[in-house]
């Protein structure tokens, strides 16, 4: 019975403080622009179910991809196990869904498989990270932070594999040594319980509940950590790739604010003519800071886990200039958390003398990007930083006229003579002079 | 048999109209198509082929203006937009419902970005186009006059990544010869060329080398005797690469049309 209530009250506070992280979120959501109505559920789940739930997009690196790609499937077979674990603490049972019979020994016995092979896995990926000297994980983004958080969230998940095998193999050594029956089956943990041979019922019992309540409870704090943590990704990434852009990636988000004004130069009296509109406030072209992005922007850097396979691909970084598609994603989420103390205080009116751009993120890092979408493509939960880069830019050109003086140069042009060259429209057919075919 | 050589007179969407004609299909010709000395080339072949077949095409000629690409991609959305609510009103006028076009920029404005200003269109790249009639047996090409050369394919952006036509391009080129090299990054893994989104006009930003150069030498190491496009920034860049490697005598850069052209000796 202690038992149960030690767990109620964990239980309590784990979702408690959960509770206040989302609702939180939720206000920093509302804060942000809108960004395209969800429609087509059909193709979301497809997208969700293939690059989400397939992980298509991280096998196109195939080696480092498929190990990910087993921890992620593993975790969602050893989820099935921390359910039944949070109702046995409830209700004082012990391994309630052992009715399913099949369908349960085969979810134990995967469980019990992929929590040594994740095991294994979280050690390489320390050691890639720790001794090994990947460049993706280089960068002026990846700051010491940014590297301890990482293996934070490594070591926590190897503490809940460790105590998930010796959950099992106590489990397994205290029914033997008791006489109880097994429910489960252990294809791991079978071999660990020799090594424990020489300890009697009560140490065993003490090594099960430690294990057990290492594991649930390190499963909570993981919860909660999570949200504060590069490591988000493991709530983000499904419901990032189900709201991804369904959109071709050549696609550039239309701004219906800028057609109705270009509607009304080509036309004034026909813009007029439509039922006059009530004074709207004024709103911002493109983004500037925080407060300017939409709720995708804003979604797709909770999400980011900073793998940096996008800046891995980008042909400006990869030639060593200074845009890093993974920053801008990065310094989204950064600026966020700054500013959105004081915008939900204050509103949108709030000002701390900083921006985005000019704070953040330079004008040399925007006006370096290809608009290629290597990043887009790459980017295993469907990010794309190309929207974003693209919104700044507007920013920069349509509020601060900031383009680069070549680019003002090619505007003139193609207003003046429809080029962005400086030749005259009516050349535009002398291509065609003395042609001939051979027949 | 010794050809003859026959003037071509492009024909021009006013023209035929006043004539109450109405093409199948508008050329869109693109700024780089009409004024790039390199790029106008392609051009000038790609009308070659659509003579040669016969094909009921025109183009806008002087009434032809930037799509807009560019600007939107430079972030002036509000030029992108004057450009294409002009542009879509022009070809209402002719009631244009497909357009050929041999500029994958081209091409995704007008297919991906014009619906948004009612602008809907069947919009075909070259590479497609040439690919269906291919397909279709009405394009017979002569596979001796790359025989023994070896091509590689950089894969356009916009072609590519962001429309995913990564085979039409290599059915053509597969048609002509038997030796297609692939560079390590090809397809959706294709490195840019270095001239989208405004670069072509621009100055680089700071950094330790030109991303065409990058791309260039991706190409180069594939050994190819041709590196093939199928874009007209695409063929600015590489040119260039070739041109700084001092390559240019040796490796050729052509566009997948050209390559058809010169399979028919047109």
């Amino acid at each position: 019975m202690i038992k149960q209530i030690l767990f109620a009250l964990s239980l309590v506070v784990t979702l408690g403080v959960f509770t206040y992280t989302v609702r939180r979120l939720i206000a920093i959501f509302k804060l942000t622009k809108p960004a395209f109505p969800i429609k087509d559920i059909g193709k979301r789940v497809e997208v969700t179910l293939k690059v989400a739930f397939g992980q298509t997009k991280i096998l196109r690196r195939s080696v480092i991809g498929l190990m990910h790609a087993l921890v992620w499937w593993g975790f969602l077979v050893i989820l099935v196990g921390s359910i039944e674990m949070v109702i046995d603490g409830l209700a004082g049972t012990e391994r309630v869904l052992a009715f399913l019979g099949v369908v349960y020994n085969i979810i134990m016995a995967s469980g019990d498989i992929f929590a040594l092979l994740i095991a294994l896995f979280i050690v390489a990926f320390l050691f890639r990270r720790i001794f090994m000297k990947v460049k993706r994980f280089d960068g002026i983004e990846m700051k010491h932070k940014s590297h301890v958080d990482a293996n934070i969230a490594l070591s926590l998940i190897l503490f809940l594999m460790v105590t998930l095998l010796g959950m099992n193999t106590f489990y397994l050594a205290h029914a033997t040594a008791t006489g109880h029956e097994i429910t489960g089956i252990y294809p791991v943990s079978q071999y660990l319980v020799g090594w424990f041979s020489g300890m009697n019922e009560t140490q065993l019992y003490i090594l099960h509940e430690a294990n057990w309540w290492g594991h649930i409870l390190g499963i909570f704090f993981f919860a909660n950590y999570l949200p504060y943590s590069k490591h988000f990704h493991v709530f983000m990434s499904v419901p990032n790739v189900f709201f991804s852009n369904l959109a071709p990636l050549g696609k550039m988000a239309n701004m219906e604010n800028i057609t109705k004004e270009v509607k009304l130069m080509l036309d004034p009296e026909a813009a007029f003519a439509d039922a006059p509109e009530e004074e709207e406030a004024v709103e911002r072209f493109g983004v500037l800071d925080a407060q300017d992005v939409n709720w995708k922007n804003y979604m797709d850097s909770l999400a980011c886990t900073q793998c940096g396979r996008c800046t891995s691909v980008c042909p400006a970084n990869i030639t060593g200039k200074l845009l890093s598609p993974r920053k801008i994603v990065m310094n989204v989420r950064e600026r966020m958390k700054e500013k959105a103390p004081g915008l939900l205080k204050d509103g949108v009116t709030f000002d701390d003398g900083k921006a985005l751009i000019g704070n953040y993120i330079t004008k040399e890092e925007l006006w370096a990007c290809t608009t290629c979408n290597a990043c887009a493509q790459e980017c295993p939960i469907n990010i794309n930083q190309p929207a974003l880069i693209l919104d700044m830019r507007r920013y920069l050109v349509m509020e601060e006229s900031a383009a680069p003086g070549e680019l003002n140069q090619i505007f003139s042009n193609i207003e003046n003579n429809g080029a962005p060259w400086q030749f005259a429209q009516d050349d535009r057919m002398l291509w065609a002079e003395e042609l001939y075919l051979n027949k | 048999m010794e050809k003859t050589k026959v003037k071509i007179e492009v024909p021009v969407m006013a023209d035929k109209f006043a004539n109450g004609e109405k093409p199948e299909y508008l050329l869109w010709v693109g700024s780089a198509g009409a004024f790039d000395d390199r790029y106008k080339n392609v051009t000038r072949t790609f009308v070659k082929i659509l003579a040669y077949l016969g094909i009921d095409y025109a183009v806008l000629g002087t009434e032809e203006s930037s799509s807009g690409d560019v600007a939107r991609r430079a972030g002036n959305e509000m030029l992108f937009q004057m450009q294409a609510l002009m542009n879509v009103e022009i070809l209402k006028g002719y009631e244009v419902k497909k357009i050929i076009t041999c500029d994958p920029h081209v091409y995704n404005t007008f297919k991906n970005e014009y619906p948004d200003y009612d602008g809907n269109y069947e919009v075909i790249h070259h590479s497609q186009f040439l690919k269906q009639l291919i397909d279709d047996g009405k394009l017979k090409l002569d596979t001796d006059v790359f025989k023994g050369k070896s091509i590689t394919y950089h894969d356009p952006c916009y072609l590519g990544r962001a429309n995913g036509e990564y085979n039409a391009p290599r059915k053509v080129i597969n048609t002509l010869s038997s030796s297609l090299i692939e560079m390590k990054r090809n397809r959706s893994f294709a490195l840019c060329c270095g001239a989208g989104g405004g670069q072509m006009f621009k100055e680089a930003e700071k950094g330790n080398k030109e991303v065409f150069i990058e791309r260039t030498e991706d190409a180069l190491e594939t050994g190819a005797e041709i590196i093939a496009t199928a874009c007209p920034y695409c063929m600015v860049m590489m040119t260039d690469g070739l041109k700084y490697s001092n390559k240019e005598e040796k490796i050729k850069n052509y566009d997948i049309a050209e390559l058809v052209a010169m399979s028919l000796n047109l």
